[in-house]
């Protein structure tokens, strides 16, 4: 069975769907259901979470079904994201955590040593660390020997939907690390989230393209088949790109032209 | 005695004897509860503390489904403009009875991108409004600068859209409470109702803390606080919630002169006839929280000056936080329960000011005449109920 596993847990599913900017939250509902995630993450300093309303976002998502995975979006230095886990751990009783510490507004990426600082931090805590790095393999085979849970280089900007703008450093950082590879953001249409599969991605993270999409929950469908037949792909092991043709007609009866001779 | 609304025409007479009771003194209760009083109905409207000064103060009055339609919401634009048609009707009547004018500022609303991602997007929005068959222009920074010549010079790209209006909402809760008391109905304020009372399986009153008040039929017209009133089955509950939003009045000076309403990327501004400005809103999900933020103040403040560089020397006059009654699907919720004698008129989410004549006709003409415009269909209560349950009372 090919499954995903993060820490001590296996998913079924490949793909992690944020839970932000829905037009509303049944669409969100039904998105989770079309993307048959596991894992759903939550900007934990986006919502309030003593709320016990059973209609508030958070609350809308069957944990029997879907296990939250808390995110320290919008912090920008070590310490704000290392107390938004602990407030995460208190309030949903997970020590699970994407981190995410964000260097500058206008771009969203990482701010790579507050980012370390943090992890450190967390998984010297006893946290299972997820974080959301740049798509740099250095960067991410630290995050790696630290004993992160798994790396989340970005494809392109958050939101952006750029796609997966480096897929060389892609590959450089799936041969340089051992823990599971997810791409986290830049997805914009199902091919991105296929060719980060197939390009040997354990997983994929994304929001924005699901919940910003015209049709949110056929996006959601898409992105689950693409995901699945990208990673497919990896498996079956695609032929080597030649320049010229190769007849796909049968040849047999000429002699040498069984590749087993 | 056995006095239903729907019976008024035949039996006038009894019509007196009970009132509908109206929980929430919103626009929309403030509006339904005047509609029927107009039309000779006894009316209560109930609200927990003053009314008219939770969402309906807080709202910046854009009258705007055009700009606010989004790719799967083609009910709520059928819906938004009819009600937006309406308004020129409803705001007559209501200077004959209020004896005061709200005026419908008509001049239009510009929305404009800063830069080229901005344009990306305004062009999408642009391309699915001209599929739709609306009245939008796609605009260059300097036509849409010809408009408005005080939006920033950054702006690159803008949707002009004629036909998005605004009113001034804090100017219709006054005038609605003034109908409403000058056609005979009673206005309760910082009275929460507690439960709905019923009898053999009917409406028949509702519960406050100084007692128990008989109803012919209840209105629940509590924005997100209608999931809070007791006596009505749990399954039965509207599903809202408040979704908060910060919002900044700004003070007009001499130099300032903004006609039209200015869509930015994440703020609007929206300038009233009395030299008020509203600079909103944030989107918050923080529960009943309302407490005032700095980073909400701040990219609010921020986006707004983007916009319109100008805003930097005005005064802030105000700050408030209000909460949207949203709905699970964030459409309202409209009409008649599987409960008889149980209406409601809630989860107007961000759009309770422009919903609010179109409300208020559809629950009145219900409760009189037992008639249903049709325009509310696809809003009615019973679309959360589990497939099946559609038939559940008490």
């Amino acid at each position: 069975m090919d499954v995903l596993k993060i820490a001590d847990r296996t998913f079924n599913s490949r793909l992690i769907m944020g839970s932000s900017r829905y037009p509303d939250p049944q669409t969100l509902l039904d998105s989770l259901e079309a993307g048959g995630a596991e894992l759903i993450t939550v900007a934990i300093r986006r919502v309030n979470l003593e709320d016990p309303d059973e209609e508030s976002p958070l609350n809308l998502i069957d944990r029997k079904k879907y296990q939250i995975l808390p995110n320290t979006a919008g912090c920008y230095t070590a310490k704000e994201a290392v107390l938004t886990a602990h407030l995460a751990r208190e309030a949903l009783g997970t020590h699970w955590i994407k981190l995410e510490v964000i260097g500058d507004e206008e771009t969203l990426f990482p701010d790579v040593p507050e980012l370390l600082k943090a992890a450190e931090e967390l998984i010297h805590e006893g946290f299972v660390v997820l974080p959301y790095s740049n798509d740099d393999p250095i960067t991410c085979r630290k995050l790696a020997d630290m004993g992160c849970a798994a790396v989340m280089p970005l494809g392109a900007p958050i939101g952006s939907g750029m796609g997966i703008r480096n897929p060389y450093n892609l590959m450089i950082i799936r041969d340089l690390i051992d823990v599971p590879l997810i791409v986290d953001a830049g997805v914009g249409t199902a091919s991105d989230a296929a060719v980060a599969m197939e390009l040997g991605a354990d997983g994929v993270l994304l929001n924005t393209a699901v919940a910003q999409a015209k049709h949110p929950v056929q996006m959601a469908r898409a992105m689950r088949l693409a995901i699945e037949a990208g990673r497919l792909a990896y498996r079956a092991g695609r032929i080597p790109r030649r320049l010229y043709a190769t007849a796909s007609s049968p040849l047999e009866g000429l002699i040498g032209t069984d590749p087993n001779d | 005695m056995d006095w239903s609304p729907e019976v008024t025409e035949r039996n006038p007479g009894d019509s007196a004897q009970r009132p509908v009771c109206i929980v929430g003194g919103g626009v929309i209760g403030l509006a339904i509860g005047w509609r029927l009083a107009r039309k000779g109905a006894a009316v209560e409207v109930f609200d927990l503390s003053t009314a008219g000064r939770g969402a309906s103060w807080a709202a910046a009055g854009m009258l705007a489904p055009l700009s606010e339609v989004g790719f799967e919401d083609e009910g709520f634009l059928s819906l938004g403009r009819e009600s937006l048609r309406l308004y020129p009707q409803f705001l007559e009547e209501l200077k004959e009875d209020a004896g005061v004018e709200v005026r419908l500022d008509t001049q239009g609303t510009l929305i404009i991108g800063l830069d080229r991602d901005d344009a990306e997007r305004l062009r999408r929005l642009c391309e699915f409004r001209e599929h739709l068959g609306l009245p939008v222009k796609w605009l260059s920074g300097t036509e849409a600068r010809e408009i408005e010549p005080l939006v920033s010079p950054r702006t690159s790209s803008a949707i002009w859209i004629p036909d998005d209006h605004q009113v001034d909402n804090r100017a219709l809760v006054e005038a609605l409470k003034t109908a409403l008391r000058k056609c005979g109905g009673t206005l309760h304020e910082n009275r929460p109702v507690e439960a709905v009372l019923n009898e053999e399986g009917r409406v028949n009153g509702v519960k406050t803390e100084e007692g128990e008040i008989g109803a012919a039929c209840v209105v629940i017209a509590a924005g997100c606080w209608s999931k809070q009133i007791g006596g009505i089955p749990k399954e039965l509950l509207p599903p809202v919630r408040p979704v908060k939003g910060q919002i900044i009045t700004l003070r007009q000076d001499k130099l300032y002169s903004l006609p039209h309403v200015i869509r930015a990327p994440d703020a609007y501004l929206v300038p009233k006839g009395d030299g008020r400005i509203i600079l909103g809103a944030s989107e918050e999900e923080m529960g009943f929280d309302t407490t005032i933020t700095a980073g909400a103040v701040y990219r609010l403040l921020e986006r707004g000056w983007w916009a319109v560089p100008s805003i930097y020397d005005l005064e802030i006059q105000e700050i408030v936080a209000g909460l949207r009654p949203g709905s699970r699907d964030h459409d309202p919720i409209v009409g008649k329960t599987t409960i008889e004698g149980l209406y409601y008129a809630t989860g107007h989410y961000r759009h309770g000011i422009l919903l609010t004549p179109a409300t208020a006709f559809e629950v009145s003409d219900l409760i009189l005449e037992g008639r249903s415009s049709g325009v509310f269909a696809p809003f009615g209560p019973t679309r959360f109920l589990p497939a099946g349950e559609s038939a559940v009372g008490w």
